[in-house]
């Protein structure tokens, strides 16, 4: 399994046993789960309370089903870590930072400074997502905190 | 129109940082061109046959003289002296150098411009109604509701790695001049009875290989929760369209797989999720982007009488020119469709001129229309006259919109490494043809693919034409009654194709059953609706 190379929590990292969507609800003791591209995230809202980390994995970084996932849980609440795995590359992280993810463990570790400028790059965003950042509109119109 | 503020010129230059980093890493190996494949694509950066090409944004079809002025120097500087206006209201060069991208990008980036998110699967340039905010059969003007959308589609995160492209129109009158049914979500503003606005939302239209006209699945909207609407039609998308087959993966397919009941079924249960989410910009944002599509300053008291001694300045005011909602004004549209030219081209001094009249006669404001021509949106009547001299000195005087000549085509395989057969020959051959016949033809809006993609249009002509490979042989089929407009329609294919020489006699055959079983006051397809496929069959292979 891979590295986990960049970790945007204070917390410690989580370890625990890794379970599929389909079986997390089963495991009353479980509480890291792996969401596949075709999984229904909705079937962990009743869980919630039990879950501390959530792979999502991205076989190809082409498929943007697991962006739809990692915010919907952050829409739910949902306030663990939330990893990002797999085909995962420079060139997303901003917007998988601003779906919810706050750890990226890439199949092929990333150059850092490469990654550093990336997640660094945007001076703002036009639409609000997951990660709290205020739209520009907000900005615009004095909302923006 | 639309100015950028400080935050979205940054926005626009940390863009053009972002994809000078990512030509270097490409450069420097770090990038695979699979990976960077993707990333270009989202800066409109495609490689063609001979060269890349870029595809410049032009959002909902507006533009100032500045930016248009711009574009021509583009087109002298990068390009080999020409810019290509396409169906997406955005203009592309046939001929750029990898490594000039970047400047190129820098230079767009100085009067506003950008080329993002006009190819790959994203959510692509929003088109629009070419006669917003000077039409009188409009609602509203659609524009700020476009602006609203492209800024919320901007660098989406969510919608970055869509299974497909995603193309959206916004138009505000029953006449639909965007093709707007066409297209994976279509909107029309509407007015209720307490004179409140709201949109109608059509999803899954689209053309390429399996062409559908989109659904209606809402009639109602309230307009304060319209991008939230997008949001959830977006998200149903994203996460169950189909991944397996990239020709099933538009979402077309999936509202058609799903039926449109059901995608609407699961479209409003997200939506209705989604209100909770605070993602609809405010009433002031709307109000401050409204603000920037104000009416320009009409002269009031100015005559709606011209001088039409001229025979041929008449022509072209009855063909080209239609009606303003300011008395004594009018909107142009310049036909890039000289006979025998290549539809759409331009070159440089061609795009500095159409700046040079926008600025001298026409409030600064220009349009490229779906159809690969320009308007003019708001120019006195008085100076019409002034205005077509021009023209005509400089082979944009051709009277022919709407006509038989005023030719959609598709890059083809001159260009395109998608083609299976020459668009651009065949558009020149009968454009030649038939000039001398438009007037009496009227109108017939006809539409060329050189392959199944479609992006010639040709399931929406009154005459289609699509051409394909046949055992290594370009052959072309024939389709009639298709139509882009309100009355939406896909054309039918008439029978067996023909050659490149074929091809052209047979639209003239076309359209000579029309002209002997016309009846008073019916276009071309008037007439196909009523008499049907079967004579113009026999006339064809009979």
């Amino acid at each position: 399994m891979a590295e986990v190379q960049f970790r945007f929590r204070n917390d410690e990292l989580v370890e625990d046993a890794m379970v599929t969507v389909d079986a997390f609800g089963q495991q009353a003791n479980a509480s890291a789960v792996r969401i596949e591209p075709g999984d229904e995230p909705r079937d962990l809202l009743p869980h919630l309370e039990r879950l501390r980390l959530v792979e999502v994995n991205f076989p190809a970084f082409t498929d943007g089903r697991g962006l739809s996932a990692a915010r919907i849980l952050r829409e739910a609440g949902y306030a663990g870590e939330l990893r990002a795995v797999g085909d995962v590359l420079v060139d997303q992280l901003a917007a998988l930072r601003r779906c919810g993810f706050d750890a990226f463990a890439p199949e092929v570790p990333l150059n850092e400074d490469d990654a550093r400028a990336a997640l660094a790059r945007w001076p703002a965003a036009y639409q609000p997502a997951a990660d709290g950042r205020a739209p520009l509109w907000a900005l615009r119109h004095g909302q923006g905190a | 129109m639309y100015v950028y503020d400080q935050f979205d010129q940054a926005m626009v230059d940390a863009r053009v940082a972002e994809f000078r980093d990512q030509v270097r890493r490409r450069l420097e190996g770090h990038l695979s061109e699979d990976q960077f494949k993707p990333l270009r694509l989202m800066n409109g950066l495609y490689l063609q046959l001979h060269a890349y090409m870029l595809r410049v944004a032009i959002p909902y079809g507006t533009l100032n003289s500045a930016q248009m002025r711009m574009l021509g120097q583009i087109a002298a500087k990068y390009d080999r002296g020409y810019g290509h206006f396409t169906t997406r209201q955005n203009i592309q060069y046939n001929w750029i150098r990898l490594e000039d991208a970047g400047d190129i990008l820098a230079d767009l980036a100085s009067v506003g411009m950008h080329a993002i998110q006009t190819s790959g699967n994203c959510i692509r340039n929003t088109t629009s109604d070419q006669w917003a905010g000077a039409a009188a059969d409009e609602v509203a003007d659609p524009r700020p509701y476009a602006e609203l959308i492209r800024q919320w589609s901007t660098f989406h995160p969510e919608f970055c790695a869509l299974p497909r492209k995603f193309k959206m129109a916004v138009i505000a009158a029953e006449a639909d001049r965007a093709a707007m049914r066409l297209h994976d979500i279509g909107i029309r503003l509407v007015k209720n009875a307490a004179g409140e606005l709201g949109a109608q939302f059509y999803v899954g239209g689209g053309m390429g290989r399996t062409p559908m006209i989109a659904p209606p699945i809402r009639d109602w909207v309230p307009i304060d929760q319209f991008i939230t609407y997008c949001e959830a039609c977006l998200r149903v998308y994203n996460r169950h369209g189909r991944r397996d087959n990239k020709y099933k993966a538009r979402i077309k397919i999936l509202v058609h797989e799903l039926g449109a009941a059901e995608y609407t079924r699961q479209v409003e249960e997200e939506f209705a999720h989604l209100l909770s989410q605070g993602i609809e910009p405010p009433a002031a944002e709307l109000a401050r982007i409204a603000a920037q599509f104000t009416d320009p300053p009409f002269e009031t008291g100015l005559p709606d009488s011209m001088d039409l001694a001229d025979p041929a300045f008449a022509r072209w005011v009855r063909v080209n020119v239609s009606g303003h909602k300011a008395p004594g004004y009018a909107v142009v549209t310049v036909s890039l469709k000289p006979a025998g030219g290549i539809p759409g081209d331009a070159s440089a001094a061609q795009i500095e001129l159409l700046a040079d009249l926008a600025r001298d006669h026409g409030f600064d404001e220009l349009r490229v229309t779906h159809t690969q021509n320009v308007v003019l949106p708001h120019v006195r009547k008085a100076d019409l006259y002034a205005i077509w001299q021009r023209l005509e000195a400089t082979g944009m005087g051709s009277a022919n919109i709407d006509r038989i000549g005023d030719i959609i085509a598709c890059p083809g395989l001159d260009y395109c490494s998608l083609a299976n057969a020459r668009s651009i020959p065949v558009a020149q051959a009968i454009s030649a043809r038939m000039a001398a016949r438009e007037d009496e033809i009227g109108e017939l809006k006809l539409k060329i693919s050189g392959c199944i993609n479609a992006c010639g249009h040709h399931h929406a002509g009154h005459i289609g034409i699509l051409g394909v490979d046949r055992k290594g042989v370009e052959n072309y089929q024939l389709l009639l009654g298709g139509s882009e407009g309100a009355d939406c329609s896909l054309g039918t294919i008439t029978g067996p194709g023909f050659d490149e020489e074929g091809i052209v006699g047979a639209v003239e055959t076309a359209t000579e059953v029309y002209l002997a079983r016309r009846e008073a006051g019916e276009r071309f397809l008037d007439t196909y609706r009523r008499i049907g496929m079967a004579p113009f069959k026999e006339a064809l292979y009979g």
